[in-house]
């Protein structure tokens, strides 16, 4: 008897340091970008630093302005939940409720590749496609902008979109919807005034991790968005919070490294940020 | 059935794993960082050494030439690779500077674009935003788009201080990689970029500057004006390893020289 409980003590220890690696990891992580970021906020000063206007960090007299990358960062995630949400949970719905068997099956195959493809393919097709694409129709000198990493990272975002949106209108109890019906209703008018706003929290979760998907993506935005430490305009070339980090990271050195990682603190931050939100958004929907 | 067959694998991916480590036990190591533009030198240079000496082997890690320089100076890497030459700091330090060979970097447009030739002047007034239509230099009517790389590269350093154009230019774009470069000038029919000689491909057109075409007779000569030196760096301290020093010899000698030149840079032996 003693046996088996040690023997069950031992197999509890072995999960938990399994389970601490994870939070371990979160742990370094977060202590190590306080360390190393904030020296370079201190000397650069964290006003100057946040609110600075200007990026030139080879320069002879060089200049660590990170607002472009923070407005950049903004306004691409927000343009890519504009255009990608709404299409995701459209394209939700209609997978949840309309389609045929056979028609949604294969979409949700088409879904689960476009998640599967690595973000370098989707800058080099936005590369070669897409910005060239963007330069002959709204004829720019170059098409390599705002709008081409805010189109890639709407497609980007549309698999977890989708995905959790699905879900969360699949969990809504049938009954419910028969309530609407056996009253008079439409389908239609069933779906929208009834399912959806009872998959409500699911779907603001899906919205909330579609702006975590799109803030921290690096590789394809670093090849469709041109890289300049411009101010955001939608066909100019602009740098967001996460190219600006890889894009210089490999040749960096002193101040300019320490203040690569206090970009990356600054982002993390961002990321706290959508998670704590996701977080109360869990909550509410718990309580209600 | 199934799970002794998993064992069995099991078994033998550990056996291979110990048996590999046991093999690299015996062979050198010598190990290079640097400048990402020397990638295809130092890669068909060490290829070409480690068929000699099988066992030898030589590790590049493509870091960039400042990130290289440091890891040498901090003993992370037998050589250090820099496509630029050491500055005095750098010297002081206790680096030692063997120049290797000497790259061209190419001025590229877009194969459509009618310029052919452009004086050093008038990249430097492209780049730094003074000309901002091709017709002024010759070309179409068209604005130009001015391609470049990111802070740090030694293709930009390069590129800029042989242009006197150093925190002047007024990039539409900053790419990072040489490739990403060719790629976007080859599909913008306005776009300028430069590259380093050995990546360029018919993908793009090669203009001349002050009317010398990027060569390697002219880049040895000296005619053509925008180049710069591949370096080895060593601390001056220390002796290389046995193979380190081996390695460094052979690609000075004049066995070298074809690889080198094969690799599209400019062999100085």
């Amino acid at each position: 008897m003693n046996i088996k409980k040690t023997k069950e003590d031992v197999i509890h220890f072995i999960f938990l340091i399994l389970g601490l690696i994870a939070v371990g990891s979160v742990l370094v992580i977060t202590v190590y970008l306080v360390i190393s970021g904030l020296p370079a906020i201190r000397e650069i000063g964290l006003v100057d630093f946040l609110f600075g206007t200007r990026w030139a960090s080879t320069a002879a007299e060089p200049e660590y302005g990170i607002l472009p990358f923070i407005l950049t960062s903004i306004y691409g995630t927000a343009g890519a939940i504009i255009i990608g949400v709404p299409i995701g949970f459209f394209a939700a719905v209609y997978l949840a409720k309309m389609a045929p068997k056979k028609v949604c099956a294969f979409m949700q195959l088409c879904i689960g590749v476009l998640a599967g493809i690595p973000s370098v393919v989707y800058g080099l097709v936005g590369m070669l496609i897409l910005v060239p694409g963007i330069m002959a129709i709204f004829d720019v000198p170059d098409g390599a902008s705002l709008l081409a990493a805010i189109i890639v990272l709407a497609v980007m975002i549309l698999p977890s979109v989708i995905n959790v949106s699905l879900t969360n209108l699949q969990a809504v109890p049938r009954e419910y919807e028969e309530a609407s019906l056996a009253l008079g209703a439409t389908t239609t008018e069933t779906y929208f005034r009834v399912t959806v706003p009872a998959a409500k929290s699911g779907i603001f979760t899906a919205i909330v991790l579609g702006i975590g998907r799109a803030i921290g993506e690096a590789m394809a935005v670093m090849m469709v968005a041109g890289n300049v430490a411009n101010m955001p305009s939608l066909f100019q070339s602009v740098r967001f919070l996460t190219t600006a980090v890889a894009s210089e990271m490999s040749y960096s050195s002193g101040l300019q490294r320490q203040a690569l990682f206090s970009i990356a603190l600054v982002l993390f931050f961002f990321i706290m940020l959508i998670n704590a939100t996701l977080l109360v958004i869990k909550k509410r929907s718990q309580t209600v | 059935m199934k799970k002794l067959a998993m064992i069995a694998l099991v078994a033998l991916c550990a056996i291979s794993f110990v048996f590999a480590n046991g093999a690299s036990e015996s062979t050198q190591n010598v190990s290079t960082d640097g400048s990402t533009s020397m990638e295809s030198v130092i890669g068909s240079l060490a290829e070409a050494y480690m068929a000699e000496n099988p066992n030898v082997t030589v590790t590049y890690n493509p870091t960039g030439s400042g990130s290289g320089i440091t890891a040498v100076s901090e003993g992370r890497c037998d050589i250090g690779l820099a496509s630029r030459a050491l500055t005095d700091d750098e010297k002081a330090s206790g680096l030692t500077e063997t120049v290797l060979a000497l790259d061209g970097i190419a001025i590229i447009v877009n194969n459509s674009n009618p310029v052919n030739d452009l004086t050093l002047e008038q990249i430097a007034a492209l780049y730094t935003g003074e000309v901002t239509n091709w017709s002024e230099v010759g070309g179409a009517d068209a604005p130009v788009v001015l391609i470049g790389r990111e802070a740090g590269s030694g293709t930009r350093d390069g590129f800029e201080s042989i242009t006197g154009t150093e925190d002047l230019c007024q990039y539409r774009q900053e790419l990072t990689s040489t490739g990403d470069v060719i790629t976007t000038v080859s599909t913008n029919p306005n776009a300028i970029g430069y590259a380093s000689l050995s990546a360029v491909s018919d993908s793009v057109k090669t203009v001349t500057v002050n009317g010398v075409a990027p060569s390697e007779e002219t880049v040895l000569s000296g005619e053509y004006l925008v180049q710069r030196p591949f370096v080895m760096a060593t601390r001056s301290a220390e002796p290389l390893s046995e193979a380190a020093q081996s390695f460094f010899d052979y690609a000075l000698s004049s066995e070298a020289a074809p690889i080198i030149a094969g690799a599209g840079a400019v062999p100085l032996n």
